[in-house]
């Protein structure tokens, strides 16, 4: 344990789903406009967690009007009010930088499958 | 000079989120009560200041002067003994306790600690040279302080030119961090940014002496 772990515990969420490099996610982002909020919505396949604890941060890589947005989020940022999975990848390894150099067809990621 | 004054040890540093739900990066120090041993008055010591102990330590671990001068101020033995200079001491008494509740989030307060050793070192990292280029010629004189001074005029080094040597190790003071919580029944603060020193490090807090506002 971490000295520092104290404060950290305070900052974490308890309602973050479990997720990996490879899976499609719905992240539900608030917007603050003004004085007004509201739930913006970024979906795409994530490309790499990285860090731990209150540091953990994800990348989520969408390809919009043909040119690719990545979005790295906290994992326990306030300013995410929802993850949802929408479909696990059956990936090989833990960082999906390929993807960049990829469009189209190639740039799809296998669903995972229940073993038989 | 400062006005109020407490003594902690860091812990470590992490990360909160603010009310804009931004990352503040903030230093963890751990500030436990501390009991005041003596009272220094401009009359009787020449300047003003409040002598202070915190934690506790054995009795089997002290030696004579310092058990008697607990004794005397009939306060319990604490790890060490820190002075607090401040500006005036008339609204302490000897064996006072004071507390992280002093300090409140988002005051503005000075940080004083002992750097962080860094050894030998060089122009660069001790004085912040700019080294020498990489191309053009340059052959293993990347990191070398460049000229130290001219010719047969004045045909010596100067005093106090800077090159390298022990670095670090050094009382380090940082002006204006700005407290993010202070929660004297964890006795902890946060303090937003760094703070110097090695985790455990003593650390002097002080309200910010050049505050803007």
């Amino acid at each position: 344990m971490n000295p520092t772990d104290l404060v950290d515990r305070a900052s974490l969420r308890d309602d973050v789903p479990a997720f990996s490099p490879g899976d499609t996610l719905k992240v539900h982002v608030r917007v603050v406009e003004g004085n007004r909020e509201r739930v913006q919505l970024f979906q795409g396949a994530v490309i790499r967690r990285q860090g731990a604890g209150v540091r953990e941060t994800f990348t989520v890589r969408k390809v919009s009007f043909g040119v690719g947005v990545e979005r790295t989020f906290p994992v326990h940022s306030p300013m995410i009010s929802k993850i949802e999975r929408v479909t696990e990848g059956d990936v090989r390894r833990a960082k999906l930088y390929y993807l960049r150099d990829r469009v189209g067809k190639a740039a799809k990621i296998k669903e995972k499958r229940e073993a038989r | 000079m400062a006005t109020k004054a407490i003594v902690g040890e860091k812990v470590g540093m992490t990360q909160v989120w603010d009310e804009a739900q931004r990352v503040v990066p903030v230093t963890m120090v751990k500030v436990a009560p501390v009991r005041v041993v003596a009272v220094k008055t401009p009359e009787k010591a020449g300047y003003s200041a409040l002598q202070v102990t915190y934690g506790v330590r054995r009795a089997g671990l002290l030696n004579k002067p310092e058990a008697g001068h607990f004794e005397k101020a009939g306060v319990e033995p604490g790890r060490r003994l820190v002075e607090l200079r401040l500006e005036d001491t008339s609204g302490y008494e000897v064996g006072q306790e004071i507390d992280a509740g002093i300090l409140s989030a988002g005051e503005k307060i000075d940080v004083t600690a002992i750097s962080k050793g860094k050894g030998f070192a060089g122009a660069m990292k001790r004085h912040n040279f700019k080294g020498q280029g990489a191309a053009h010629g340059n052959h293993k004189k990347h990191r070398a302080p460049g000229s130290v001074g001219a010719c047969a005029t004045p045909a010596r080094v100067f005093k106090g030119t800077r090159m390298a040597g022990r670095a670090g190790a050094s009382r380090v003071t940082t002006l204006n961090l700005e407290v993010v919580a202070a929660d004297p029944e964890r006795e902890l603060v946060l303090v937003k940014g760094a703070v110097p020193g090695p985790r455990g490090g003593l650390v002097l807090i002080r309200d910010a002496v050049k505050a803007t506002k």
